[in-house]
């Protein structure tokens, strides 16, 4: 018990340790902000105070959240894993399929190579001009962007499976979907993941952009009002709010990804 | 049960197997033995359908193998790499066990019984990186036991473990396959190992393999590490197989038998 409670008590002191800068940081922008008196540069106080106002001063029973938080989030947020999601079933499947079948690759391998070349932002006017203004060529700008880390790290992890854990799956007569579903998949999870979790934070890039270019609404589209109509402290708290909004879904899918693939971390550790 | 015949296979020009015959009998232990890289695992590879011999014939339960058969199972040398790492131990055993037909309770009760013979009746909850080399071997043999093969092929089974654990595992395979009657192949380059486990030895010339000696193991059925290896049959065998594999020509048989 002893022994626990010395280690959480070194583990806060390390978190501690850890975090000293972040408040430091917030210290030295107020100062400096109210010193120099731009503006275009409110102090952190003043961001806080204001989308403290815009976004969380809502009823208790919302979570604190007003209408127009819900208004700009809800829509965002929505298409960020709307996209994100489809783009994880298309990107999972199709590099699943290339990477079993070397025929495929053959023939797709020059098309994936061109597509991902293209930067993804230059997409959002070819999407505009295809499709509908506003969610679905959003929809289709994050999808387009994010699908090709997941794909690409699809197919690597499907190719790489040990030739020996393919052929225990042969002699003991797997069928196609236990292989797969058993065998091929879960070896390719780490990879996988890895591939999830850098198109999560692409995909809040492409979200912003194409809300900016293409949108009615959201927060990128807030962002774009806030700054043409001169309101720096909205602008100001909509960067803040895209920051925090980064880290916390990295966060959590950091957590997912410690639970999917605790085995993974085992196995490295002991080999 | 196993029958092979003239056994031929190369890669490319590099020819490994040149014209292997040997038969298994139902319920019988061979060992084959053979110098490093003489063409064991091709031969091995071959009698499970992996790959394709260039000629000659293999027949399992007298039909040709010509493609995996269904009722086979191979316990490889490297564990690590044989057993899934984001399987328990008991999903490892109890997932080939699909096919049998049988349902999840019973795959499950058949996979923890397979783990109890190999002496780990507890650690169906663990995952392959719980456990030690030894135990991750066990949880193949398990496996392999479970699925009730008409042959098991033993592919260096206990060539990643260390000494003492190597002697409880070919105790535990001369113990639990003597009591399901089982067929099995084991394919090692200890010369001791080959003896001491076998009902018959089959040893293969440096590659390209041809069978050299096909030597009957008047040890008994039970054996033990220590009594059995001090009998004079079995220091007479492991000399004579030790010769054979060392590259010695049958002459070197010929003359101990006029001893």
């Amino acid at each position: 018990m002893t022994h626990v409670a010395t280690h959480s008590v070194r583990s806060v002191i390390r978190a501690l340790g850890r975090l000293w800068l972040v408040p430091v940081t917030l210290v030295v922008w107020e100062i400096a902000t109210r010193s120099a008196a731009q503006p275009f540069f409110p102090p952190p106080s003043a961001i806080l105070a204001r989308m403290h106002e815009i976004w969380f001063s809502g009823p208790a029973s919302h979570l604190l959240l007003t209408d127009k938080a819900l208004d700009d989030f809800g829509p965002s947020l929505a298409r960020l894993f709307g996209g994100w999601l489809a783009a994880a079933a298309l990107g999972v499947l199709i590099g699943t399929a290339i990477g079993c079948s070397s025929r495929l690759a053959d023939y797709l391998d020059p098309l994936i190579e061109l597509g991902r070349a293209v930067p993804p932002p230059l997409l959002v006017p070819f999407f505009l001009a295809l499709l509908k203004l506003g969610t679905p060529a959003q929809l289709a700008t994050i999808v387009f962007g994010v699908i090709w880390p997941i794909l690409l790290n699809t197919i690597d992890g499907t190719r790489g499976v040990d030739r020996q854990h393919l052929e225990t799956a042969r002699i003991f007569g797997f069928s196609t979907a236990q292989r797969l579903r058993q065998v091929i998949l879960p070896a390719a999870m780490p990879k996988i993941f890895a591939g999830l979790r850098l198109a999560l934070s692409l995909a809040l890039i492409l979200l912003v952009i194409a809300e900016i270019f293409g949108g009615t609404g959201g927060i990128g589209y807030q962002l774009l009002y806030a700054q043409r109509s001169y309101l720096y402290p909205d602008m100001w708290g909509c960067l803040v709010m895209l920051g925090l909004l980064g880290y916390l879904l990295n966060s959590a899918f950091l957590l997912l990804e410690r639970r999917v693939l605790a085995w993974h971390r085992g196995a490295r550790q002991t080999n | 049960m196993l029958e092979i015949t003239e056994l031929v296979h190369s890669y490319g020009s590099h020819r490994v197997l040149d014209g292997v015959s040997l038969s298994v009998a139902e319920g019988e232990l061979v060992s084959v033995v053979g110098p490093s890289g003489c063409g064991k695992s091709t031969l091995l590879r071959s009698i499970a359908g992996l790959i394709r011999p260039s000629g000659g014939q293999i027949l399992l339960g007298g039909r040709p193998v010509d493609q995996i058969p269904d009722n086979l199972a191979i316990v490889f040398q490297d564990y690590s790499r044989s057993l899934f790492p984001w399987m328990t131990a008991a999903n490892n055993v109890a997932l080939p066990l699909r096919r049998r037909g049988l349902d999840r309770r019973r795959r499950r009760e058949a996979a923890m019984a397979a783990l109890d013979q190999v002496g780990l009746a507890d650690a169906g909850g663990k995952y392959p990186w719980e456990m030690s080399g030894g135990m991750q071997q066990r949880v193949s043999i398990a496996r392999a036991l479970a699925y009730r093969p008409s042959l098991l092929l033993m592919d260096e089974p206990f060539g990643s473990v260390d000494a003492q654990t190597r002697e409880d595992l070919e105790d535990l395979v001369l113990r639990v396959c003597a009591h399901h009657g089982m067929t099995i192949l084991l394919i090692t380059h200890d010369i001791d190992e080959s003896v001491y486990v076998g009902d018959r030895v089959i040893v293969l010339t440096r590659s390209p393999a041809r069978v050299s000696a096909d030597l009957k193991v008047d040890l008994g059925a039970s054996r033990d590490q220590i009594a059995t290896r001090q009998l004079d049959e079995f220091v007479r065998l492991r000399a004579e197989v030790g010769r054979l594999v060392r590259g010695g020509s049958t002459t070197a048989t010929t003359v101990l038998e006029q001893h």
